[in-house]
């Protein structure tokens, strides 16, 4: 999985209809000190994650699809399942 | 699956389900030389794994048959603990 930012999220009335009541949030990658890297991405959420939160994201399909839908077999790769309280990299 | 440090932990009360009670550690993939290869990662742990210790990962969906029933949503699983650093023989260049 990948740390990421919710920075935003998509508004799409025609989708795919497995998509449905799903909410897509723009995600920013970031590192574990909290720099951004890489390219932003859309990840469904599953637990309610807001604007600003640091934010666990998976990136299979099964996972992705069961975690966002209740359900594989969805054309999902990437999905929000948890929300970070605290990330500890001590020195490193 | 690709050798890994791992560098630290991970708090997350607002979780899939699934995840209740796992462990989640930041770890940093190493090359044959444990030099550092691309970007930290998340990783759930199955095989109680702390920070500092050398493991190896899985990744895709086969990273969450470690776990009872398979139903844990991970890309990224902790599946084993490497001895020390002196047991990663790695073979001279030819």
């Amino acid at each position: 999985m990948i740390l990421a930012r919710v920075i935003g999220n998509v508004v799409a009335t025609q989708k795919n209809v497995r998509y449905q009541n799903a909410r897509i949030m723009l995600v920013q990658p970031i590192n574990p000190d909290g720099s951004t890297r890489g390219a932003t991405l859309l990840a469904l959420d599953s637990v309610d994650a807001g604007e600003g939160d640091i934010v666990i994201v998976v990136q299979e399909g099964w996972s992705a699809s069961t975690a966002a839908t209740g359900e594989q077999g969805a054309a999902i790769d990437s999905a929000i399942i948890g929300v970070v309280d605290e990330i500890d990299v001590g020195s490193t | 699956m690709q050798i890994a440090r791992v560098i630290g932990t991970v708090v997350s009360t607002i979780k899939n389900t699934e995840l209740d009670g796992r462990k989640l550690l930041v770890i940093q993939s190493l090359d044959s030389n444990l030099r550092r290869v691309g970007k930290p990662l998340v990783a759930v742990d199955s095989v109680g794994a702390g920070v500092g210790e050398l493991v190896f990962w899985c990744r895709g969906k086969e990273a969450s048959f470690p776990f009872e029933g398979g139903l844990v949503p991970t890309d990224c699983t902790i599946v084993g603990i490497v001895d020390s650093p002196q047991h990663v023989t790695n073979p001279a260049p030819t």
